[in-house]
């Protein structure tokens, strides 16, 4: 019976095994040094918010795995033998295989700044993180004032956890309006002004400089590097940004660059040795999408894919079209196709902005200014139906067609207020164009399609 | 603000300190006049339960209602011990003990009480109603802007089964124990609302307008706190007020109204086989003796139970009732919103689930058959066994235990569906209806999952939502009550209730939408 050894339980590595296990009989063996379960790491923040508990992150229950016949192994692989297909762990155990998934996920990036690995400097990936962060932070009495570093989606999440406890939080961003590499202006502020409006001291256009600690090799305080500004605080967040957690491999023979490279199936330059989710850094990804992507739908479906390849059903890897989604405080994020900042626009991408005046919800739309065809949408305190943009992108609807019908991608819960009235009357005042909103027909409400 | 909560967190404890206190003051006198009065009325002739009564409590006074209580209820056990031994039928006293107790402790009541029923109402109830909202108004602001906010439910005491879980438990169980099986011993509160009651029906309170006051009480003042918590969702704001209409108009107002025009008691919106004795020989002789208006509610209630609900099921889903119309349900959505959390969601309880819920279904239904068969044929017994043994038991064992004493009082422990994911014969019946035929459905928003498992958590009938969303399926289980908290606190925009065409209702496909997987292969392979 051939032996697969996956090496990370994240999302990426469990998806593969479950596929592998449906689609075949072959022997599975997942293993991680990081927890005995699967857990999503997406939850991390809701357990030390006190929303869930650590076991409602865990979303099969321990029997499961026993009885699908996926043994589960606790231990860090620290070599990997490609020619005698083994794996070497820290301990000094061995396991052999007959083809391997590398699914390690990342790392947080630190950037060389003095002080970055004083006790009481954590990031936001692992179980281990919730753990320091739950023991360094447990309340305002212990912990005054924390400080994140790094204005991205963990760096938000990380300060509505320490908010949650009525910490101060200082939230530095070396941006000078939030994620505004990621976000059109407008949505950019709107965010600002949400982070703000929950009280977090948001310091735009602000960099580290250093880490202070105190007599204990405790973190003590930070020194802004733009002012030389010192802050006091008991806990340092770490959030600019992840890379791959490749460290293991390094002197392995497989080639790497940023994460281990693979084919467009996955599989790395030996035969047999695949790599996906986060870990992995595709040669040449496909029109649109990035070579390595750390979200958790790609881990996914990367799962989804080598499991068909290693049951003997060569599958390449063709994510369709970007989509993905976020929430910053109250607000949700939804995005489909590509609406890319200003700093990253290409030519021939025109945007259109709408805001509702209670600054939680706005929308950009991206189009062609040649062609008129959607490229893709951000939507802020609207939700959209995936299902129906997926198929606007796919079929090159123009941005007349697709804000004209726009009620039939609404997904947000029944009896809301939709804007799509709003959104199309600007368009026209804009535009000085005509278009009339399609009221979903009654048949429609009945049949949801569009 | 926080001083307002503190002072509004004393005042309710108080008043409950109060409400409690009250169980225990009073007098007590049973005149011999209302002893006669009773027994001529109730056709009550064992001479040897009025002489014992006569020489232990008549014209006595006493200082709480319990001893009184007791012993006329052991009067009437003892009476009938003998009238049963002489084989004197006629003697023989049908009444329960503690149900005859009640309506005598009821007559009896003298003291400072009685003559306060109006100030106690205000020291207690009016009170409490004060403390509670001056607790829950300042969230608004405390909790900071509108939107989800579950911060810290695991960390606290009362919603993560810690001691004061239990000891909202044990009061709640009491409660319900006192209710169905020694309502004399509430009999305090009871006086407190006879003002209402008399105002309402033109009759004195009985122990079950008590508990549809309290009932009618609660769901409003929680559903202030379900307006400051949801305010930013629409569905829930519409939800919360719809289950509050029917419970105060069709399950307190209307029934009450009624009996101040002398038809019988009814619940417009109770529908059998919830509603378990709608076809007890009493009800339908009761219904049959009420000229138009009896048949009329013979004929809704029968029309609700085989045309509206399965209808209704077909093209809503079970929420229509479970959670917008029901008063089960409207207190579990009120009261037991704080808890929803508590529920499990382990394959293990899903079975249990299907087997006591569908057990509980074809229990009813086997009593009605029996009963009906007794009702048409006349005869009291179905094959040797007394169809009213098999009624006792249904209304001891599911109608009091079952949905009062473990549905309600288990709460703060498995959550607040208790009765309506394990036992309710109802959501049973609909539950099939609306796996097999209807248009309900949650959908599952293409790809978006990041399976966080906030949907399970908050799911109050234990459904483990996430299992369903992250593999990109729509979620058509029968136990769904629709309430829409999964989509509410889904913080990627994943799910949404809707009613739409059965085709593609389920809409499983291997791989998930993002993944341009050739899709046709995937089909074949199956």
């Amino acid at each position: 019976m051939e032996h697969i050894a996956i090496i990370g339980n994240g999302i990426s590595g469990i998806t593969a095994a479950r596929h592998i296990r449906k689609k075949s009989n072959k022997k599975i063996t997942v293993i991680s040094s990081e927890t005995d379960y699967f857990f999503s790491r997406t939850a991390l923040m809701y357990v030390y918010m006190g929303q869930m508990k650590f076991e409602h992150t865990q979303p099969y229950e321990n029997w499961f795995w026993k009885k699908n016949r996926i043994a589960l192994k606790k231990g860090y692989v620290s070599k990997i033998d490609c020619t005698a297909k083994k794996l070497l762990f820290s301990d000094g155990e061995q396991l052999s295989f007959d083809k391997l998934i590398i699914a390690t996920g990342s790392k947080a990036n630190k950037f060389g700044w003095p002080g970055q690995d004083l006790k009481g400097v954590v990031s936001l990936y692992h179980k281990q993180d919730l753990e320091a962060i739950e023991s360094l932070a447990p309340n305002n009495k212990v912990c005054k004032r924390a400080v994140i570093v790094g204005g991205g989606l963990i760096g938000i999440e990380l300060a509505e956890m320490f908010h949650s406890r009525h910490i101060t939080v200082t939230f530095l961003v070396r941006e000078k309006s939030y994620w505004n590499s990621i976000l059109p202006k407008g949505e950019s502020e709107m965010i600002n002004n949400e982070i703000k409006k929950n009280g977090i001291d948001l310091r735009l256009g602000t960099s580290l400089q250093e880490i202070r600690s105190d007599s204990n090799g405790q973190v003590k305080s930070i020194i802004i590097a733009e002012t030389g500004e010192e802050i006091n605080c008991g806990i340092v967040g770490l959030t600019a940004g992840v890379s791959p957690s490749i460290g293991f491999v390094k002197n392995s023979m497989l080639e790497t660059n940023k994460g281990i490279l693979v084919d467009k199936n996955l599989e790395t330059n030996i035969k047999g040795i695949y790599a996906i989710g986060d870990c992995a850094e595709l040669r040449s990804p496909s029109a649109g999408r990035r070579p390595i992507e750390a979200v958790w739908y790609t881990g996914r479906i990367m799962g989804e894919t080598v499991a068909q390849t290693i049951c003997n059903k060569e599958t390449p890897y063709t994510p369709g079209h970007w989509f993905n989604s976020a929430k910053f405080f109250d607000i949700e994020y939804q995005t489909y196709g590509w609406v890319n900042s200003e700093k990253h626009m290409k030519a021939n991408e025109v945007h259109f902005h709408w805001q509702h005046s209670d600054q939680k919800k706005c929308m950009t739309f991206a189009f062609d200014k040649n062609t008129q065809t959607l490229l893709g949408v951000n939507s802020f305190g609207v939700r959209l139906r995936h299902e129906v943009f997926n198929d606007w992108l796919t079929h090159k609807k123009t941005i007349d067609y697709v804000l004209e019908h726009l009620e039939n991608a609404n997904f947000d819960p029944e009896f809301y207020r939709t804007y799509s009235k709003d959104i199309i009357d600007k368009f026209n005042q804009e535009h000085q164009s005509e278009l009339r909103l399609r009221k979903k027909k009654w048949s429609q409400i009945f049949t949801l399609k569009s | 603000m926080k001083s307002i909560r503190t002072f509004g967190l004393g005042l309710l404890l108080a008043a409950f300190a109060v409400f409690i206190s009250i169980l225990f003051v009073g007098q007590y006198k049973l005149s011999s006049k209302a002893l006669d009065a009773f027994c001529v009325q109730k056709n009550i002739t064992s001479p040897i339960f009025i002489n014992t009564l006569e020489s232990s409590v008549i014209e006595r006074e006493f200082n709480t209602p319990f001893y009184l209580a007791n012993t006329i209820a052991k009067s009437v056990k003892s009476a009938n011990i003998a009238h049963k031994k002489n084989k004197e039928w006629s003697k023989v006293i049908w009444e329960k003990p503690h149900s005859l107790a009640y309506q005598l402790v009821k007559s009896s009541g003298i003291g400072v009480v009685v003559q306060n029923k109006v100030s106690l109402w205000f020291l207690s109830f009016g009170l409490a109603i004060l403390g509670a909202l001056l607790f829950m108004l300042p969230a608004i602001e405390l909790k900071g802007p509108a939107g989800i906010k579950n911060n810290h439910i695991f960390h606290k005491s009362a919603t993560n089964r810690g001691w004061i879980a239990w000891l909202v438990f044990m009061f709640l169980v009491g409660f319900y124990i006192v209710l169905y099986f020694r309502p004399s011993y509430m009999i305090n509160w009871i006086y407190l609302v006879d003002p209402i009651s008399e105002s309402i029906s033109g009759h004195s309170a009985s122990q079950w307008f008590l508990y549809g006051f309290l009932y009618c009480v609660v769901m409003a003042v929680m559903a202030v706190r379900m307006y400051i918590k949801y305010r930013n969702n629409k569905y829930q704001v519409l939800r919360t007020t719809s289950v509050l209409f029917f419970q105060i108009v069709f399950a307190f107002l209307i029934p009450e109204i009624l009996v101040r025009f002398e038809k019988p008691w009814y619940d417009f919106k109770n529908i059998f086989p919830l509603d378990y004795d709608f076809f007890f020989r009493w009800n339908l002789d009761e219904l049959l003796d009420s000229g138009g208006f009896g048949l009329f509610v013979l004929v809704w209630g029968v029309l609700l139970t085989v045309v509206i609900v399965p209808v209704m099921v077909y093209f809503f889903g079970k929420r229509w009732y479970c959670s917008w119309v029901c008063g089960c349900g409207g207190l579990a959505e009120t009261l037991g919103d704080p808890y929803r959390q508590l529920s499990s969601k382990s394959l293990f309880s899903w079975k249990v689930e299907r087997w006591l819920v569908h057990g509980v279904l074809v229990f009813a239904l086997v009593m009605t058959g029996l009963t009906l068969y007794g009702y048409f044929s006349g005869s009291y017994k179905v094959y040797g066994i007394k169809v009213q043994t098999i009624q006792d038991v249904y209304g001891f064992l599911i109608g009091s235990i079952f949905a009062g004493v473990i549905g309600t009082g288990l709460y703060p422990i498995f959550g607040n569906r208790v009765w309506c994911r394990f036992g309710c014969p109802l959501a049973a019946y609909m539950g099939v209806i609306q796996r097999f035929k209807s248009k309900f459905r949650i959908t599952t928003n293409g790809g978006q999952c990041i399976s966080c498992g906030n949907c399970s958590t908050y799911c109050e009938q234990g459904i483990d939502v996430r299992a369903y969303a992250q593999k990109g399926e729509n979620i058509v289980r029968s136990s769904c009550v629709g309430c829409g908290i999964c989509s509410a606190v889904c913080p990627r925009g994943v799910l949404k209730l809707e009613n739409g065409p059965e085709q593609g209702r389920i809409g499983s496909v291997d791989v998930l939408l993002g993944n341009d997987m050739n899709l046709i292969d995937q089909l074949d392979e199956k």
